[in-house]
């Protein structure tokens, strides 16, 4: 086993303990700050596969704006750490027959399709040449031109959606 | 490329290690004679009233949106800011049309009081 596998498993066990933590934990707050936990991990696996700018890009849209919108989204609610209500209903083992027969599957597919089969190759780019690519092609008509700018204004009808309904509870409130 | 991240890893093992001892060895010599005034809650000198796990503002989370929204157009920025050397006239109009969609967004949140404390 290589240096890099070993370093696998030890991000993939963080990831997937802290994963599980999110559903498991009883108190929602501490459910928020396991999610941290496990999309670092995620940031993690990115970085061991040679995909910095993705590594990066987790980190500060993921662990540093959208963890703290779900941590302040958390916050909003009432009895945060209070609510230790029961963590399973009556179908849970309709859900565990259902997931297993869903892993199965996955995992009979996977094994048994020649293209999963393939041994992964190193990438030869260049430090730093790659990022300069997806910038030319974010900007190029016949790369991703309309989805970057379609991209802008996603973003300004989420701005507007959302300062829009917190006005209204504004304007509820008072 | 890959020895790179290595020394974050290592940065980030010694950074969780150091605090870590820190707090143990601490606890490990330090004279516990506990009292009802070294046991006490305080938050800048301040006694708390209640509880202070409370429901926050909304306020709060319109921050953290907006927040949100220029972080992503600051990832979209930086790689066409990369290969901004060899951006043609169009790749930089494109970039301040996204630029200025987005100063709308800002416009809005600013005309609707979003960026004032009340």
């Amino acid at each position: 086993m290589t240096t890099l596998q070993i370093v696998f498993l030890i991000i993939a066990a963080i990831t997937l303990v802290s994963a599980c933590l999110v559903v498991m934990t009883r108190k929602i707050m501490h459910a928020a700050l396991w999610l941290v936990l496990s999309l670092m991990g995620v940031a993690m696996v990115y970085a061991t596969l040679q995909s910095g700018f993705y590594a990066v890009v987790q980190v500060l849209v993921y662990i540093g704006a959208i963890s703290t919108l779900i941590i302040f989204a958390v916050m909003m609610t009432r009895n945060v750490m209070e609510d230790v209500g029961p963590q399973s209903n009556r179908g849970w083992g309709l859900a565990l027959v259902g997931s297993l027969i869903l892993f199965a599957g996955t995992s009979a597919i996977l094994l048994t399709w020649d293209k999963a089969q393939t041994v992964l190759q190193e990438i030869p780019a260049v430090n730093g040449e790659n990022i300069q690519m997806l910038g030319l092609a974010l900007v190029d008509p016949m790369g991703f031109l309309i989805p970057f700018e379609v991209a802008s204004v996603l973003l300004l009808a989420a701005l507007v959606a959302a300062i829009f309904l917190t006005a209204d509870i504004k304007r509820s409130r008072s | 490329m890959l020895s790179n991240w290595l020394y974050i890893g290592i940065f980030m093992v010694v950074s969780l290690f150091l605090p870590a001892a820190a707090i143990f060895i601490a606890g490990l010599l330090a004279p516990k004679k506990p009292n009802a005034i070294k046991n006490a809650t305080y938050e800048c000198g301040m006694e708390t009233v209640g509880d202070s796990w409370i429901q926050f503002k909304a306020q709060y989370y319109v921050f953290a949106l907006v927040f949100l929204v220029f972080d992503i157009e600051t990832v979209f920025l930086f790689p066409w800011a990369v290969a901004y050397n060899q951006m043609t006239l169009f790749g930089v109009l494109e970039a301040i049309v996204f630029i200025l969609i987005l100063l709308g967004a800002l416009i809005y949140a600013w005309r609707k009081g979003a960026l004032e404390w009340h």
